[in-house]
């Protein structure tokens, strides 16, 4: 085995932080690929001697999971929804033009090394389609114009920042964190993108809120001084009245009375 | 009456780093634990389930009840799993909220593991969305360093540990049972029911698993209390809840709203279809629940509307799709979506939805035969209800609802390819709606 001290010190931490070692297979792979550039038979032998299974075991959980590469990846993993949503909104489009672009075809790396483009399923990002993803990270309402700047930019070695992320990395970097190693990254990026805002700024204008929290039952103590002009002012004026009353009564916010009377 | 939009859980979204600790205890986070600590679990149970929580996974199981399953004189330790796989196609409340406010979910992780005496929690977030992975490892990391999490929470003797565990791409995983596997270090199949996972469930121990909007909704429970809950909502689905609104929208995005709220108020709001649209079919709860039209925009999206138009509010994604749309192509890819996620563990569903692909693709190239829509309505009457789990059941959807609305498009599909008669580049949004309809 040539995993290395580090890496096989690390696949027994994984091991270690779960009641049963054998949960921790999952982010063991996601370590071996990030290690190895892809989850290779000696990845597979040593997540199987580590956990006492057979490598057919542990092959056949790899073989389940789309994001566990048995080729050799790129540098960067590109990959585009083309779920129904994102597919209609231009998915297919971009797809197609990347494609093109790169000359390659679905789940294939260029030849300089630099991307391997896969079609992906919905990321749960739909308020944002077209959706791109690169090492996982989002690029939101893409067009085919942009797609292709990205790429040319990620294979040219440029600086590149995810819409609603971090900078861009590497594809082995983003699995380590995956596996369950912080990178330190986690203060990049906005809060949310402008589409989940979509409704708290709707209702900020408006002067819409929820009705006040921690007040006592049926008093709304707390209402006047949530201002309707800012969400995020209305959080901080409701803050100084929580404490007040959490303090004073603090069973009164559990509910338990409420219940009787209702 | 609450306001049309009432913001809870995306309130602090737009607070300058909302998701580290200290803005979210400015917002008065983790002062619901506090309260929760000096509350009997049992009591946090009734709480929870007076007020009325109902699952926000999509099945809409009240969240109280499901609490009250775990036997308490079952020796084992109980475990809870917060599914935070958000996979549904259309579905997207999730992710934004543990990417802006990863700690109310944390929040609401600690406070549900000391109702259900549960000493270990984890959350599984599908591997696909890097950054809100780092938020929830960073967060995590937060809640310990606080005291909020570990052997002694808030010095109060009790002990909650969580894991953050990454998935690793499979739909399937989203289901509960698939997902203990999965999180057992298996293939992600699901399980055999009964036991149900609150006697048997994770490591063969009682375990609650639960939607990550479910668990970030209790703590503003605990605040709120029972009657502040119930002041939003109807009858029977109490509350405030994530709509995720996309597709040929002029704004897509979340809208947190009482339940009941309808598609027409929502597209009011945000300023209506893109310009030159008109609304041909909507999803109101991801691709697993069937659609719906322009018939059907005064239907309250709580559980009991939308269950009576035919359909289920499911997990609130609303992908709203117009005339330049192709409905025999979105049923056609949502299947080869199901087609491709099928574990393969069941006959009706591994079989059932390749067969599907392969007709439905035929009348997408117009090279349909007689008998085809006859062919997927027996294809799918046998795959719905004969599955081992609710994938198969969901793969039907889209396809009888579509046939029951459009009917004439798949009888189209018999002789002109979808693309000829709904140009795609029409229906992109770098492209306009006017050039399809010309
Ligand atoms: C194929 C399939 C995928 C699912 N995916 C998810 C998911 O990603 N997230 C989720 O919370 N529930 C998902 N569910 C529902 C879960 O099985 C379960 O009902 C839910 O997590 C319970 O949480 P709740 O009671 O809080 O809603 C899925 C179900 C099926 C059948
Ligand atoms: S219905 Fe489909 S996903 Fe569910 S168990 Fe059967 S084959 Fe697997
Ligand atoms: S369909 Fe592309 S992110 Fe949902």
């Amino acid at each position: 085995m040539s995993l290395g001290d580090t890496t096989m010190g690390e696949l027994r931490e994984l091991m270690a932080r779960y009641p049963q070692p054998r949960s921790a297979l999952l982010p063991m792979l996601h370590l071996v690929q990030s290690v190895e550039g892809s989850v290779t038979a000696e990845g597979i032998e040593t997540c199987a001697e580590l956990l006492g299974l057979s490598t057919a075991e542990v092959s056949g959980v790899a073989t389940f999971y789309t994001m566990y590469k048995r080729r050799p990846m790129g540098r960067h993993h590109v990959g585009v929804c083309t779920n129904t949503l994102c597919a209609v909104m231009g998915g297919d489009a971009i797809f197609e033009r990347l494609k093109d672009h790169l000359d390659v075809g679905n789940d294939e790396t260029t030849e300089d090394g630099a991307v391997t483009l896969e079609h992906i399923e919905c990321n749960a990002a739909c308020d944002f389609a077209p959706v791109l993803t690169v090492n996982w990270e989002f690029m939101d309402n893409q067009t085919p114009e942009s797609a292709v700047d990205l790429v040319d930019r990620l294979r040219a070695g440029e600086t590149v920042h995810s819409t609603r992320g971090a900078e861009i990395t590497s594809w082995r970097e983003a699995e380590r964190v995956l596996a369950g190693f912080e990178d330190g990254r986690a203060d990049e990026g906005p809060s949310a993108g402008p589409a989940s805002l979509a409704g708290l700024e709707i209702a900020a204008e408006r002067g819409w809120q929820a009705p006040p929290l921690d007040t006592d039952q049926g008093t709304a103590t707390a209402a006047a001084t949530e201002s309707p002009e800012a969400a995020a002012a209305e959080a901080d004026t409701g803050r100084a009245e929580d404490e007040t009353v959490a303090e004073e009564s603090p069973a009164d916010v559990e509910g338990g009375e409420a219940e009787e009377q209702s | 009456m609450a306001d049309t939009l009432t913001p809870v859980l995306s309130r602090g979204w737009a607070d300058e780093r909302s998701w580290t600790r200290a803005a979210y205890e400015e917002r008065g986070g983790y002062d619901a634990l506090r309260t929760a600590l000096d509350t009997a679990p049992d009591d946090l149970i009734a709480l929870v389930k007076d007020a009325g929580l109902r699952g926000r996974g999509g099945a809409g199981f009240p969240t109280g009840m499901k609490w009250s399953f775990i036997p308490q004189d079952n020796p084992k330790p109980k475990y809870l799993v917060v599914n935070a796989d958000e996979s549904e196609p259309g579905t997207c409340k999730d992710i934004p909220l543990m990417m802006a406010n990863p700690h109310e979910l944390i929040e609401g992780v600690v406070i549900a593991s000391l109702a259900i005496r549960a000493e270990q929690a984890f959350i599984y977030v599908r591997g696909e969305v890097l950054h809100v992975v780092r938020r929830l490892r960073a967060a995590c990391r937060e809640a310990y360093e606080a005291g909020y999490l570990g052997e002694d929470v808030l010095g109060s003797g009790r002990r909650v540990d969580l894991v953050i565990h990454a998935g690793a791409g499979a739909y399937i995983c989203g289901e509960e049972t698939a997902l203990l596997d999965s999180l057992e270090g298996r293939r992600g199949q699901p399980r055999l029911r009964p036991p149900f996972p609150a006697v048997a469930g994770l490591y063969a121990s009682p375990t609650v698993i639960n939607n990550v909007e479910s668990i970030a909704s209790v703590p503003s429970i605990v605040r709120g209390g029972i009657d502040w809950f119930g002041s939003m909502g109807t009858e029977k689905s109490k509350g405030f809840t994530l709509y995720s609104l996309s597709g040929h929208v002029k704004r897509p995005g979340q809208y947190e709203a009482p339940l009941g709220i309808t598609l027409r108020e929502l597209l009011e709001l945000g300023g209506g279809l893109r310009d030159g649209a008109r609304l041909k079919f909507w999803t109101p709860g991801g691709s697993s629940t069937p659609i719906l039209t322009d018939e059907h925009l005064d239907v309250p999206l709580d559980y009991e509307g939308v269950g009576a138009a035919g359909s289920m509010l499911g997990t609130k994604a609303l992908q709203v799709f117009d005339q330049t749309t192709s409905v025999v192509r979105c049923v056609l890819r949502w299947t080869e979506f199901y087609k491709h996620e099928s574990c393969g563990k069941c006959t009706p569903c591994r079989e059932g939805t390749w067969w599907l692909v392969q007709v439905l693709q035929r009348l997408d190239r117009g090279e349909g035969q007689a008998g085809d829509i006859e062919l997927l309505l027996d294809l799918c009457d046998n795959i719905l209800g004969r599955s081992f789990c609710a994938l198969g059941d969901g793969a039907t959807s889209p396809i009888t609802s579509a046939i029951q609305y459009f009917r004439d498009e798949f009888e189209a599909g018999m002789h002109t390819p979808t693309a000829e008669l709904f140009p795609p580049a029409a229906s992109t949004l770098f492209g306009t709606p006017q050039e399809a309809t010309r």
